[in-house]
């Protein structure tokens, strides 16, 4: 692992949907340039754990804290957990960069106006800068030709690349990658998975959910499997993929191979 | 691009064939037919009043637009907070927003006109505050309620569609205006709002061009818009059909006006084709 200083700690997260006890005492801490990928079967509590990291999912217990700055929680009342400043929240937000299954571009906006977005009307920055940063952005994800275009004109792995331009114009410590490819045909999963391969060789830091497992091998340096809501086993790639030791490890592979 | 964009109406005039095209053997025959009946009723038909009353004309298509204008524009104002608090609002502002919306759609708009005239209308001078007022010379016309019940009227319609907007916006997409540190109120103002508008704005033309169909119930009220000033022709002149036709023309050409401006605010937008 590279880099000492701290991008996030989670702290025994807990998450209950109702009766449901999705999450049971999660705790990961990234340090800044890990790239950890989650993987696990359906149900397992994956997404619900990285959605917690941003407070996208409220957490019914549990410490978050994002670059050392732990996120102020209170009760919601229910027995569940609130956010106790929600401009806390939406200030920590901002240095999280998530990428959804589903692309979630603004449909009303074309591709540049995605990517500006946030960094002029939250960050406050000015358009003429952003736009600068924008153009060079979508560049690199190969969609500078496409920026007037709106995305429902855009196949799914060119909005789901726009979708990583947009995460990455806010400067993010750290990128959230939630299913980035399930939600693909299969011969548009490789464009993105190049684009999101290249961010991590960069060594930024990212937590990546995913059922890529060659790819997870590939580029990640620490691989989280989560099942049934705990971390079953985690460790380097090489340990995870090579010499699983626990049987639902070893299951969990076999079956997707 | 424009194969692939979406129409509200089925008929646009980029429909109309092109060039060499159009002169085919049964369009000449209609353009031939409408040709005749347009000069038909130019010559067998009295048109001599029009002259004197084009003045009067004027200025009630005037009237009629300024109905439509002010009570579309307050009508939406007051539609985008009665849709939101029926999609996110608490129980009781949804169940007063939903009983509006019933009540209002669910009796005639002429009811409504008549019963805010002639009812609040006759009560306000008892009042003597009221008739010490300010708004006392406003009171005292006729205008103030018909732009009252029009309002009403049109909020409560596109309350129900501006219901629909909001509720039909992907959940994906605040759900990402949230996770980039988004304020409720920049979301709103910069996501949901403007989503909403762009997917309601093919129901929103057809709605004002039915808006702009109901203006006339105000002549009924003493105003005297378009509608006010053909009836006047008629009784002035004796003449039935000319009136009329000239008045469904008027409307004609305004309901064009409108569907071609609507039509202009869509596809600044381009939607991906069914």
């Amino acid at each position: 692992m590279t880099g000492t200083a701290q991008a996030i700690a989670v702290t025994d997260l807990h998450k209950r949907f109702g009766p449901l006890e999705v999450l049971k005492g999660v705790s990961l801490t990234a340090r800044q340039g890990d790239v950890i990928a989650i993987i696990g079967g359906s149900g397992s509590g994956k997404s619900t754990f990285l959605r917690c990291i941003n407070m996208l999912e409220l957490p019914s217990a549990g410490r978050v804290s994002i670059h050392g700055e732990e996120i102020r929680m209170k009760s919601d009342g229910h027995g569940g957990l609130m956010p106790a400043d929600r401009k806390q929240v939406q200030r920590i937000r901002t240095q999280l960069g998530m990428v959804f299954q589903s692309f979630n571009l603004w449909q009303h906006m074309t591709i540049l106006q995605n990517v500006i977005e946030v960094p002029v009307h939250v960050l406050g920055k000015s358009k003429a800068e952003a736009i600068d940063t924008a153009e060079t952005l979508l560049r690199r994800v190969g969609l500078y030709e496409k920026r007037d275009a709106y995305p429902a004109f855009l196949s799914g792995g060119q909005q789901q690349r726009a979708a990583i331009a947009r995460a990455l114009a806010i400067q993010p410590l750290v990128m959230l990658f939630d299913e980035p490819t399930s939600a693909l045909d299969p011969e548009l999963v490789g464009e993105v998975l190049s684009v999101i391969g290249d961010l991590a060789r960069e060594k930024r830091t990212m937590i990546l959910v995913t059922h890529e497992m060659k790819f997870a091998r590939d580029v990640a340096n620490h691989i989280v499997f989560l099942h049934n809501g705990v971390i079953e086993e985690q460790g380097s790639p090489e340990a995870i993929f090579g010499a699983p030791r626990s049987e639902r490890l070893k299951k969990f592979i076999s079956s997707i191979h | 691009m424009t194969n692939e964009t979406t129409h509200a109406l089925a008929f646009t005039p980029e429909d109309l064939p092109k060039g060499e095209n159009f002169l085919k053997p049964h369009r000449i025959v209609l353009i031939l037919f409408a040709a005749g009946l347009i000069v038909a009723i130019g010559v067998l038909m009295r048109w001599d009043w029009l002259p004197r009353y084009l003045p009067r004309l004027g200025w009630g298509i005037l009237v009629s637009m300024m109905m439509l204008f002010t009570t579309s524009i307050l009508g939406f104002l007051l539609a985008v907070p009665l849709g939101l608090v029926q999609v996110t609002g608490p129980w009781y502002l949804k169940g007063l927003a939903k009983i509006f919306c019933t009540v209002i759609r669910g009796t005639p708009l002429l009811l409504q006109l008549w019963l805010l005239y002639y009812g609040l209308g006759s009560l306000f001078p008892q009042f003597p505050a009221i008739r010490h007022s300010f708004l006392w010379p406003y009171l005292r016309e006729a205008w103030p309620y018909g732009v009252a019940a029009l309002t009403i009227s049109f909020a409560a319609y596109e309350g129900e569609v501006m219901r629909g907007a909001f509720a039909g916006v992907p959940a994906g997409e605040l759900e990402a205006a949230r996770a980039y540190g988004m304020s409720r109120w920049s979301m709103f103002r910069r996501i949901w709002l403007p989503r909403a508008v762009h997917r309601a704005l093919p129901t929103l033309n057809g709605e004002t061009v039915l808006q702009l169909k109901s203006t006339p119930l105000v002549a009924t009220i003493t105003v005297v818009d378009v509608y006010a000033v053909i009836s006047k022709v008629r009784q002035e002149t004796y003449l039935t059909y000319e009136p009329l036709l000239l008045l469904a023309l008027i409307y004609l050409c305004l309901t064009g006006i409108l569907v071609v401006a609507f039509r202009y605010f869509e596809n600044r937008i381009p939607t991906r084709g069914a």
